[in-house]
């Protein structure tokens, strides 16, 4: 019971936070507007007959 | 820039994306399966409960080998319908010794796991033989090659031996004896019969398919069917213990 | 142009092959002579045979070729390594034809079961994994090779490194489905679903699958684009995440190297929640992360526009491997494993029917400005509405994880139309828009034999799609209500064979869209193998060195 407790504190306090700031991380990673640029020359990989 | 410190960046970010996928998908896991190692309620212990002799083995192998466990569960719910049509829920502790476990995912055909006593062994020969022959609008397929199949006795001793790699708790004395255990439980005549049921308590020693002349797979396959969900004696099974 | 390099002697890689196949085939040999277990004997000289074949094959083809090194450009364009792409093209519409076929015998079974014959190699204990393991593995394990090949050679501008490696994954795959498929028939399982072939099959994949890992990443390592293109990280994170899944879920130990049987290290409930975990990943990893990576590709390249929102394709791509490997749990809810773990596994599975519908959506859109081509291009139009089978098993999915739902829906054939609307929906759509446009790019034809054919194939297998999921609906929920009735004087109502006896006439409609399905794939077939030999080349493409 008291490892159960204790798990649950963790996962409702830091698990919450780990998985916050890792969608912050991806979001903040695709919105960056210096990456725009490169983001849409990616996206036109596939048109770019060799 | 040369063209070899270009292709070090390249390499760099094929390896960042390898690396970050496998953080990504390690976590999950590891949070999901670790703690079931350590918690009571996965690993606890009820009494009763011992490894499969070397017949039920055999016949839990035949079990697996024609794939019953895609129509029939070993898994009863804590639901009213379930345990009235099934038994008791069925406890962590009750699988404890099954690798692989068998709770199966799809009841086309009803949950065996307390199926154990519950038809004689006359019905499960005719039932597994020709099932619609007592259960007219069954879909099972029939399995009446088991009668004539003779049970491989070869490297009994080497299955109990794997097993205690893997964990289950078999004595020197219980490889030793292996091959007589496995003729013994299926001919009630045999002398190995008291030391059998001496080393697996609650076992049940019959001639399963009725054809004392042959140890065959169906005699393995019925041991097996009948000893589910019979080792726990649920009169004397304290309910509290059991937290999930 | 381009002069094929001469070598004196095999390379490292293709010395190195002869020497490792040889070793196998001389263990294979020394197994298959040694054991009394007539299915080891027979996958072991099964083993020889393809392995003594394979080093055969290498030496013959130094020789014959007098040493020669396919080039890396030719006229300074890639010369693409497009041999083991179109090898794993026909593969996987062989394997989906017989695949497909076995599914409609099992419906047929469970309808009439005096087909299953009585006999063990034909029973549908049998023959179930059979049809799984043909459908997922050996139909997408090729497509997924067919298409990773492609699109990481494509979008790298590089060939793919390598003479053998290439050549040795995509046979050493079919070969791991011939030993897992005919040992199923033979008896050999270890019973863990989508998981079933036994050690020896495991560890061959296993081989297989490091040296495709090593050919994908240094494919990337040559790319000319500066960028990773993310149907790369799609195909990338179902790679190494089912490698991972893959060791975990068959860490067994063989009762003797002699024989098939082996015994899983996990017990009990801790085997039941790596099962899972591996069963569910398996779903999220091979059936969705790679077929994704294929709608990231084939969707924009067939509608000639770049993909609606490449940042969202990111946000997509990290949330859903993120989320995914959570949601196994969901399959345990009321069983032995504890509530707080089915619980998690629940909740991520809820959240992630926010990163699938992103994905759907970016799929979906990539086509806004041109959605007239629906009309006119059949294969397009399969593929969209491949995309929106994906939204809608991604909805149900989330909706059946919940625990409530899930006491109902669990254990009945709710489940089996929600795998299908995926499967044969979702994967198995995307999957032939994928090979729709790679045969007449693979074989350098101007277009498919038959347009209308693929329509006829479009319409059809549609048909057959609804009769089975609509099928599998009513058939589910109404066996999972009736295993709950109570009388009015509180006795269970029905009996368990009367809820048995109930599905028959679902049985026969989900057989029949099953077949349907099946005559969709046949025309299917036809319509590629017609344009192979028969369809108009392409004049402007000039002739690429023979593959190999």
């Amino acid at each position: 019971m008291e490892d159960y407790a204790q798990a649950a504190h963790f996962a409702q306090t830091w698990g919450l936070l780990y998985f916050v700031l890792i969608f912050l991380g991806v979001l903040a990673y695709a919105m960056w507007p210096r990456n725009r640029k490169k983001f849409d020359e990616a996206a036109n990989v596939p048109l770019r007959e060799d | 820039m040369s063209v070899w410190q270009k292709h070090e960046i390249f390499e760099k970010y094929s390896m960042v994306l390898v690396i970050g996928i496998l953080v990504v998908v390690a976590i999950g896991g590891l949070v999901e399966i670790v703690p079931l190692f350590y918690l009571k309620s996965t690993i606890e212990k009820v009494s009763g409960m011992r490894p499969y002799t070397p017949l039920e083995l055999a016949g839990r192998n035949i079990y697996i080998r024609e794939g019953c466990y895609l129509c029939h569960s070993q898994m009863i719910r804590p639901m009213r319908d379930e345990l009235e049509r099934y038994g008791h829920y069925s406890l962590a502790a009750e699988s404890m010794y099954d690798h692989p476990f068998q709770w199966g995912s799809k009841r086309t055909g009803p949950d065996l796991a307390r199926v154990g006593g519950k038809y004689s062994d006359e019905w499960h020969r005719d039932h597994l033989s020709d099932p619609r022959s007592v259960v007219p609008e069954s879909v099972m397929p029939g399995y009446s090659f088991l009668l004539k199949a003779k049970l491989e006795e070869r490297g009994i001793e080497d299955h109990l031996k794997t097993q205690v790699m893997v964990g289950v708790p078999y004595s020197e004395e219980d490889i030793a004896a292996a091959k007589s255990d496995l003729e013994a439980q299926a001919n009630p005549d045999a002398d190995g019969v008291d030391a059998l049921l001496e080393r697996y308590p609650k076992a049940v020693v019959r001639d399963f398919d009725g054809n004392p002349k042959m140890l065959s797979e169906m005699d393995a396959l019925v041991a097996y069917l009948q000893v589910l969900g019979t080792l726990v004696d649920f009169s004397v099974y304290d309910n509290k213990a059991d937290f999930r | 142009m381009a002069r094929p390099t001469h070598a004196r002697y095999l390379t490292m890689e293709q010395g190195g092959y002869v020497a490792f196949l040889i070793v196998v085939a001389l263990a294979c040999l020394i197994v298959s002579g040694k054991t009394y277990d007539n299915v080891m004997a027979f996958h072991a000289a099964f083993g020889a045979l393809v392995t003594a074949g394979g080093a055969f094959f290498i030496l013959k083809r130094y020789f014959d070729s007098d040493g020669a090194v396919p080039p890396q450009e030719i006229d300074g364009r890639p010369n693409y390594n497009m041999g083991p792409v179109k090898f794993c093209s026909v593969a996987a519409m062989f394997w989906g034809l017989a695949g497909f076929t076995v599914g409609l015998i099992i419906a047929l079974q469970l309808s009439f079961p005096v087909l299953n014959f009585d006999l063990p190699w034909t029973s549908f204990g049998r023959l179930r994994p059979l049809h799984t393991s043909a459908v997922i593995f050996a139909f997408g394990g090729n497509v997924l090779l067919a298409t990773s090949f492609y699109v990481v050679q494509r979008t790298s501008q590089a060939r793919m490194p390598g003479i053998v490696t290439p050549w040795f994954v995509v046979i050493g795959y079919n070969a791991f489905i011939v030993i897992a498929g005919t040992g199923y028939l033979l008896g050999v399982t270890q019973s863990k679903e989508y998981a079933e072939p036994e050690w020896y099959a495991d560890l061959w994949l296993t081989v297989v699958w490091v040296a495709y890992l090593l050919v994908f990443l240094a494919t990337l390592w040559k790319r000319k684009e500066p960028h990773i293109y993310v149907a790369n990280w799609f195909y990338l994170a179902f790679i190494i995440t089912i490698a991972m899944l893959h060791i975990v879920n068959n860490l067994t130990i063989p009762v003797s190297i002699y024989g098939t049987k082996s015994y899983i290290v996990w017990a009990g409930v801790q085997d039941a929640m790596v099962q899972w975990w591996y069963g569910h990943n398996a779903v999220g990893f091979f059936l969705t992360a790679g077929f994704l990576a294929i709608m990231y590709y084939f969707v924009p390249k067939r509608a000639e526009r770049p993909v609606y929102s490449y940042r969202l394709s990111i946000v997509h791509f990290w949330a859903l491997i993120f989320l995914y490997i959570w949601a196994g749990p969901h399959h345990l809810h009321y069983t032995a494993l504890p509530q707080w773990a089915s619980t998690l596994g629940m909740t991520f599975s809820i959240m992630l029917w926010m990163p699938s519908w992103g994905g759907m959506i970016n799929g979906l859109m990539t086509l806004s400005g041109a959605w007239d081509k629906l009309r006119t291009d059949p294969v397009l139009r399969m593929m969209v509405v491949s995309v929106a089978f994906y939204g809608m098993s991604t909805f149900e999915g989330p909706l059946m994880s919940v625990r409530a739902v899930n006491g109902l829906s669990h254990y009945t054939d709710w489940t089996i139309g929600h795998v299908h609307s995926g499967a044969l929906g979702w994967v198995g759509y995307i999957s032939f828009g994928a090979l729709y446009c790679l045969f007449p790019w693979l074989w350098n034809k101007k277009q498919l034999y038959s347009l209308k054919l693929v329509n006829w194939h479009f319409w059809i297998s549609t048909i057959g799609i609804v009769f089975y999921i609509s099928s599998m609906w009513v058939s589910g929920i109404l066996q999972g209500l009736m295993w709950r009735a109570y009388d009015a004087l509180g006795f269970l109502e029905y009996s368990f064979v009367e809820t048995v006896a109930a599905m028959h006439w679902f049985y026969v409609l989900r057989a029949f869209g099953g077949g349907l399905f099946l005559v969709g794939a046949i025309i299917m077939a036809f319509n590629l193998w017609m344009t192979v030999t028969h369809g108009e080349a392409e004049a402007a493409e000039p002739a690429l060195a023979p593959a190999e």
